[in-house]
């Protein structure tokens, strides 16, 4: 017989779809202002593998010269982007859906499982409730880090009225390192998220928008 | 007994008719989260910034002027071996050299319509001298360790505008006026802010703002004004020249 089962809570849904807009305002006023000092690469010594960010990006996306608007932007959507992810994780603690999310002490071994399972499909997925071991480890981090963006925002942000955020950041150029790679974080965690997505079909995406999705039961 | 006459939904009828509704929210969400992107950066602008954005600025500025801005908060100081080179960054107002001999600093009391006192180094060099050693920050991103000493703007005021605390703004300006900021009182009073006339250790170079510069460690490089040729104690906002190009008129750290 099939069933209708919930997948996804309303608010969960809504907080999801709110954040995915604003993270993205994020970090593109973000790159208007890294634009102005770009020092972060991948390399060792002389050596750099990667610079943050080739001329190419920076040319074929027109984010140059302009530092003063995407400050502004900035911090105007910090504010919602902070509210937005604040009510979310207040939600989560107070429904006791953080538990169906943090990971359990067996997360870390069942999430390599789930690994060789996406690499291998003959590899069996083991047992889950709404989210795979994988799933609560990564959804997860992402959520601390979105605290750690909002700290080391901060940090950078009123470095003298906020001066022991900046040290226990490091200091202010360890801020602004951490705050970009965090960013970076978001990059690499949204192309796995994307390509997952893909993977999961149409019907597991549906159940993000509508929460809904239909299953067969006994 | 009453029958309902609808037929009920199938399971997938169900999730056709929720998913078409929550489809429908999504997109009208995208165009008004558009619609709103739109409008923030539309209308007039102010300075170079949309003023929508500009009210924002203005509103952030409140949060911290009344929640987190205190003068005892002070900027990080560093020992003499984390000195940095710092980079020349900026040349308005510094067009034409210097003559040491020719320079003044005019200053205008709160209140006074012309300048009330006209200054040398000598009469700047007579009031208490402070060092300090803290990270001066490019509003660009980049910051460097530099050392600076000078007389205490609030020692400077009580000595030659005494009275003039009571003002909300102070304003200065290049003795040919070509570059000009504006601070609110509570940040030119920072015990840390300093009209600096020596720079690691050595005299003030003309690149650095020779012979008298600000360095207020509470704000971006761009309010760290070199070359004074006036300053003036106002309840008006001074005219900024970064603010008038985009930049937040606060730019506090």
């Amino acid at each position: 017989m099939q069933v209708l089962e919930e997948k996804h809570k309303l608010a969960t849904r809504w907080f999801h779809w709110l954040n995915f807009p604003l993270l993205t305002m994020m970090i593109v006023s973000g790159m208007l202002i890294y634009w102005s000092y770009d020092p972060y690469r991948i390399g060792f010594g002389g050596v750099t593998l990667f610079h943050f960010f080739p001329d190419w990006v920076y040319n074929s996306t027109h984010i140059d010269h302009k530092l003063a608007w995407g400050m502004a932007l900035h911090f105007l959507f910090a504010w919602i982007f902070a509210v937005n992810g604040l009510a979310y994780v207040t939600y989560t603690l107070v429904s006791g859906e953080w538990r169906e999310l943090w990971p359990e002490k067996k997360s870390f071994a069942e999430a390599l499982q789930v690994m060789k399972h996406d690499l291998n499909s003959r590899v069996p997925l083991p047992a889950q409730g709404r989210y795979n071991a994988a799933q609560r480890i990564t959804y997860s981090a992402i959520v601390l880090m979105g605290g750690l963006s909002l700290l080391t925002g901060l940090a950078i942000y009123k470095p003298v009225q906020l001066n022991w955020l900046t040290a226990l950041a490091g200091g202010y150029e360890w801020a602004r390192w951490e705050h970009f790679w965090l960013t970076m974080g978001y990059l690499g965690f949204f192309g796995i998220h994307i390509a997952q997505v893909i993977r999961a079909g149409w019907s597991n995406f549906r159940s993000m928008v509508c929460g809904y999705e239909v299953t067969n039961v006994q | 007994m009453s029958s309902n006459s609808k037929i009920p939904l199938t399971p997938e009828q169900e999730l056709q008719r929720r998913s078409r509704r929550s489809f429908m929210v999504l997109g009208a969400g995208a165009v008004a989260g558009m619609a709103g992107l739109t409008w923030v950066n539309s209308g007039p602008t102010e300075d170079n910034l949309p003023a929508r954005l500009r009210s924002a600025l203005g509103f952030n500025e409140g949060v911290v002027r009344t929640a987190l801005f205190d003068n005892s908060h002070l900027a990080k100081t560093y020992p003499a071996s984390a000195i940095g080179e710092i980079k020349v960054n900026g040349e308005f107002g510094m067009d034409e050299d210097l003559d040491p001999a020719s320079w003044a600093l005019e200053v205008t009391s709160f209140g006074a319509t012309r300048p009330s006192a006209k200054l040398n180094m000598d009469d700047v060099r007579k009031l208490p001298r402070y060092e300090e050693i803290i990270n001066f920050k490019c509003v660009e991103g980049w910051s460097t360790v530099t050392q600076f000493a000078g007389a205490r703007l609030s020692d400077f005021t009580a000595r030659f505008a005494p009275g003039s605390e009571k003002a909300e703004c102070v304003g200065m300006k290049t003795p040919d006026e070509a570059y000009y900021v504006g601070l609110d009182m509570p940040s030119a009073m920072h015990p840390q802010t300093l009209l600096a006339y020596e720079m690691n250790g050595q005299p003030l170079e003309d690149e650095h703002g020779a012979p008298l510069r600000l360095v207020i460690p509470v704000k971006y490089g761009i309010k760290n004004i070199k070359r004074i040729g006036s300053i003036e104690y106002t309840n008006t906002r001074p005219a900024d020249y970064w603010g008038e190009r985009g930049y937040d008129w606060y730019a506090g750290l």
